[in-house]
């Protein structure tokens, strides 16, 4: 078992707070990714983890060995903690193999090191240095590097962020195919949202400091537990709505709940952009409610159109904004917008719930 | 799969024994700041030892020394003479740079090695070459002739090196906006040189007020001169003391002067990120004289020392015999230089590593302290290693170890400067992920860092044992007894006018500054084929 837990975990660079109790359970051999915008704390967490910076309290566990409990601190090289920094960092006076080699006893390289180039897809490439690599081998060197000494946990920063979009929708797919045939137990930390639901079983959304929700990316997606989860995962129109039971009534009618709440109050619904659709007033014919609203903006994305639409109802000061895969009117022209599927209810502000339970959340869900 | 939540997993009920498994703070954990801030307390020490020297007299006393009208004049001498060599450098060195780097001047590669090769010749063999030939140099005109040749590569360096980075887009606008190229040279490119300027004008500054061999030569009484006479001839340390410690004031002085001059303006130059350089300016009908101007420059501060030192060398060969021992007092010069290079270079290795991984205040401070003594004038840290010696340790006094002493504590910065450039080339998270590795600390300096900077460490080690092998001032002070350098040796035979027996060891001295000006041309302007492209490349 080589699980990571974090518990109540802070930390200050300075005389700045950076962490603010962070919690977080990663399970042995489960893939992790820490969401959040820069400066939010996601890099001081993994470097707290990894050995580089003292907590100031909380403590760090992988597996039963206690790592920091904000006085003593485990080094970095007893850690047994693998560590992929942005840049990747290789030794530039070390050939790739040498790199790869280099945490490993001198007479384990010569079996293992060919083994981890395989891994990674660089067989041959071993007598390069790292100048003769692009970016992206050099990423997969590091990668290897990292995963050589049989780490009981990798930690990932940012690893993707300074390749090209395309090289590194491909890389982070292959890296995550990669971890998962090694077993490994693994946390990435990005502000990159396609990036976290492509690479993670677990998905932590981290803000100011604190981790606000963690679970499965679906469960982030489609039942975040406030506002900023509900945007740090993707576009969201947040409508204010009174909860009734299994039923929520807002100004695009009365909506079925995804999971009844239980409440009969005031609260707010999140729709996600696909499950809004705007109607010409020809096929509005089936629909019981529609709301009234004039398009305000387009754009066209190549697989879908976004569209801004201002509506004309009292209580909504934002637009809402709608994918849709054909072509939508022209800018002016007023639609009607309806919705579709379930909504889910966020739980009331105050009672917002952290990590543990969307965590609990999660497994009761299963 | 089991129910997992941090609550549940209760880490602290699982808990091993604290001692065996943790580590707490190790002593090892506080050996680089320790280290690195005794390195730069040492270094920095020799002022400190100044003004305990000086303060033995009293305020009276001090006053009283102050006082004499001699100060006053020695003050007027110094200011002329910084005031003129300073300006003059200025202008040489920026319309060097800006000929051989921005315009078309045929020979521009060959022009800029010859223009930076005044460094390789000691202030004291200029002078030298200058009054053996023309006895009648000498005075402020005299010395600024001779000072301005010498060091306006200070001015001339820097300055190329930024014209050559800085972004050819700037000049490039101005052009499409109307501007003339004298508007542009004025408004532009002038201004984008502001911080080199400034730099080069405080090492002109400083060298001067710390210079004694050539200004004893042409006979002109500065600072430095009158310290070396008080304390040598009169051996009045106090009086000598009191004069070092103006002289050490004056040098802060300048270095405020010079911050308070960068700052003035924005600072902001973008270096050339897209790797294409500025067009040529064509020099048109002016060519011939811009080539004229050059190979003035050029033949003044290097074509009359060479013609001087060859002059010497056939003439003195033919009627004194050059004394058979150059080559064994080669060898002790580069015995003690080298001495010094390797322990300067040891010692700034924790300072640079210190300053690099923690970018703390403390850890800047230490740095800053260390660069503040590159303003302490060589006289006065000699004079201050020479107080140590005499009040603190009597034993070492002109014993070698007190000579590498103060070469170290001369050219620390020099080698600092050097290690850390080649750390600043170093990505921070090599030695996290060597870590991460489960490299012990030392290990990871053995195996990445140390191996990383070599280049920067062999650079720091050149550059100081080149410059300490033609120091002069420092090492007639501290010397042990009976023992000559090449300098020294040199200076004996020049202050008995015996011309034709001084060159053969100015011309040792030369030839052993040549390669560490090339190294320092080619670490400034950068060179093409060095890895840094390389590593831009990827």
């Amino acid at each position: 078992m080589s699980g990571l837990t974090v518990t109540d975990l802070h930390a200050h660079h300075g005389r700045n707070d950076v962490l603010r109790g962070v919690d977080l359970t990663v399970k042995d051999g489960e893939l992790a990714c820490v969401l959040g915008p820069s400066g939010c704390g996601k890099s001081t967490l993994l470097r707290i983890v990894a050995g580089f910076h003292p907590a100031t309290t909380g403590t760090v566990t992988v597996g039963d060995r206690v790592l920091d409990d904000g006085r003593r601190r485990e080094r970095a090289e007893k850690r047994r903690i693998g560590y992929v920094p942005q840049d990747g960092a290789l030794f530039p006076h070390l050939t790739a193999a040498a790199n790869i080699g280099f945490g490993l006893p001198r007479a384990e390289r010569a079996a293992r090191v060919p083994e981890l180039l395989d891994l990674v897809g660089l067989a041959g490439l071993g007598d390069r240095h790292p100048h003769q690599l692009s970016g992206g081998q050099q990423q997969r060197v590091a990668l290897a590097r990292a995963l050589a000494p049989r780490p009981d946990l990798l930690l990932l920063d940012e690893p993707f962020s300074a390749l090209d979009a395309a090289l590194r929708a491909e890389l982070r797919t292959e890296v995550a195919a990669a971890l998962r045939r090694a077993g490994a137990t693994a946390v990435l930390v990005t502000h990159d949202v396609d990036e976290a639901l492509a690479f993670a079983d677990l998905v932590a959304v981290m803000r100011d400091g604190r981790i606000t929700q963690s679970g499965t990316p679906d469960d982030l997606f489609h039942r975040p537990t406030d506002a900023h989860v509900a945007r740090a995962l993707g576009e969201a129109n947040l409508l204010p709505a009174a909860l009734n039971g299994d039923e929520a009534t807002t100004p695009l009618g009365t909506l079925l709940l995804a999971r009844p709440t239980g409440r009969d109050d005031a609260g707010t619904v999140m729709l996600r952009p696909r499950q809004l659709r705007l109607l010409t007033r020809a096929d509005t014919d089936s629909w019981t409610h529609t709301l009234r609203a004039t398009v305000a903006a387009t754009q066209f994305r190549g697989h879908d159109h976004r569209v801004e639409v201002t509506p004309a109802a009292d209580g909504l000061d934002h637009p809402l904004i709608a994918y849709t895969d054909t072509a939508p009117p022209p800018v002016g022209t007023s639609v009607h917008v309806v919705a579709t599927g379930p909504v889910h209810a966020l739980p009331a502000a105050g009672a917002a719930t952290t990590a543990p339970t969307g965590d609990l959340a999660r497994h009761q869900a299963r | 799969m089991t129910l997992t939540s941090p609550s549940s997993s209760a880490p602290l009920a699982t808990r091993p024994p604290r001692s065996s498994r943790l580590g707490g703070w190790r002593p090892g954990a506080a050996a680089l700041p320790l280290t690195a801030m005794v390195v730069a307390l040492l270094v920095a020490c020799p002022l400190g030892f100044v003004a305990l020297e000086a303060g033995q007299s009293g305020w009276d006393a001090t006053r009283q020394l102050l006082g004499r009208p001699m100060v006053l004049t020695l003050l007027g001498h110094t200011a002329a003479l910084t005031a003129v060599v300073t300006a003059a450098s200025l202008v040489l060195g920026f319309g060097a740079a800006w000929l051989v780097e921005r315009t078309d001047l045929p020979l521009r590669r060959t022009f800029t090695v010859l223009a930076a090769m005044p460094l390789a010749i000691p202030e004291f063999v200029h002078g030298y070459c200058w009054v053996s030939l023309m006895p009648s140099v000498q005075g402020l005109w005299g010395a600024s002739l001779v000072m301005v040749s010498s060091l306006y590569p200070l001015v001339f360096l820097p300055v190329a090196a930024v014209l050559r980075r800085s972004d050819a887009g700037a000049a490039e606008v101005a052009r499409s906006l109307g501007h003339g190229r004298l508007s542009v040279l004025w408004r532009v490119t002038l201004p984008q040189c502001r911080p080199a300027l400034a730099g080069g004008a405080l090492l002109v500054a400083l060298y001067l007020l710390g210079e004694y061999g050539a200004f004893a030569m042409l006979r002109y009484t500065t600072f430095a001169t009158a310290i070396f006479t008080e304390f040598e001839t009169a051996f009045d340390m106090t009086s000598a003391s009191v004069l070092a410690l103006v002289l050490i004031a004056l040098a802060l002085l300048i270095v405020l002067l010079q911050a308070w001059v960068v700052r003035q303006r924005g600072r902001v130059v973008r270096e050339r990120t897209s790797g294409r350089p500025a067009a040529p300016i064509p020099l048109g009908r002016t060519k011939p004289l811009a080539l004229l101007a050059m190979t003035a420059l050029v033949g003044t501060a290097v074509g009359v020392p060479v013609y001087a030192l060859g002059y010497w060398l056939v003439k003195g060969s033919s009627t004194t015999l050059p004394s058979a021992s150059i080559w064994s007092l080669t060898l002790t010069t580069l015995g003690y230089a080298l001495g010094a290079a390797a322990v300067a270079t040891a010692a700034a290795i924790p300072v640079a590593l210190y300053a690099w991984r923690r970018e703390t205040r403390l850890a800047r401070a230490v740095e800053q302290t260390v660069y503040l003594t590159r303003a302490l004038p060589g006289i006065a840290v000699a004079l201050a290693v020479v107080f140590f010696a005499i009040r603190y340790a009597q034993p070492l006094y002109q014993q070698a170890p007190l000579l590498v002493a103060g070469y170290v504590a001369l050219f620390f910065p020099l080698a600092l400067t050097a290690v850390r450039s080649s750390l600043a080339q170093v990505p921070h998270a090599v030695e996290d992920v060597a870590r991460s590795l489960g490299t012990r600390p030392l290990a990871v300096l053995a195996r990445v860092t140390v191996p990383l900077i070599l280049p920067g460490l062999g650079a720091a080690f050149a550059m100081v044992g080149l410059t300490a092998s033609t120091e002069l001032t420092a090492t007639l002070l501290l010397r042990p007894t009976g023992t000559d350098t090449l300098a020294t040796q040199f200076w004996t035979y020049t202050t008995g006018l015996a011309w034709g027996a001084a060159a053969p060891y100015a011309a040792v001295m030369t030839a052993l500054s040549v390669p560490a000006v090339l190294l320092l041309t080619r670490r400034t302007l950068g060179d093409s084929r060095t890895h840094t492209t390389r590593e831009a490349g990827r």
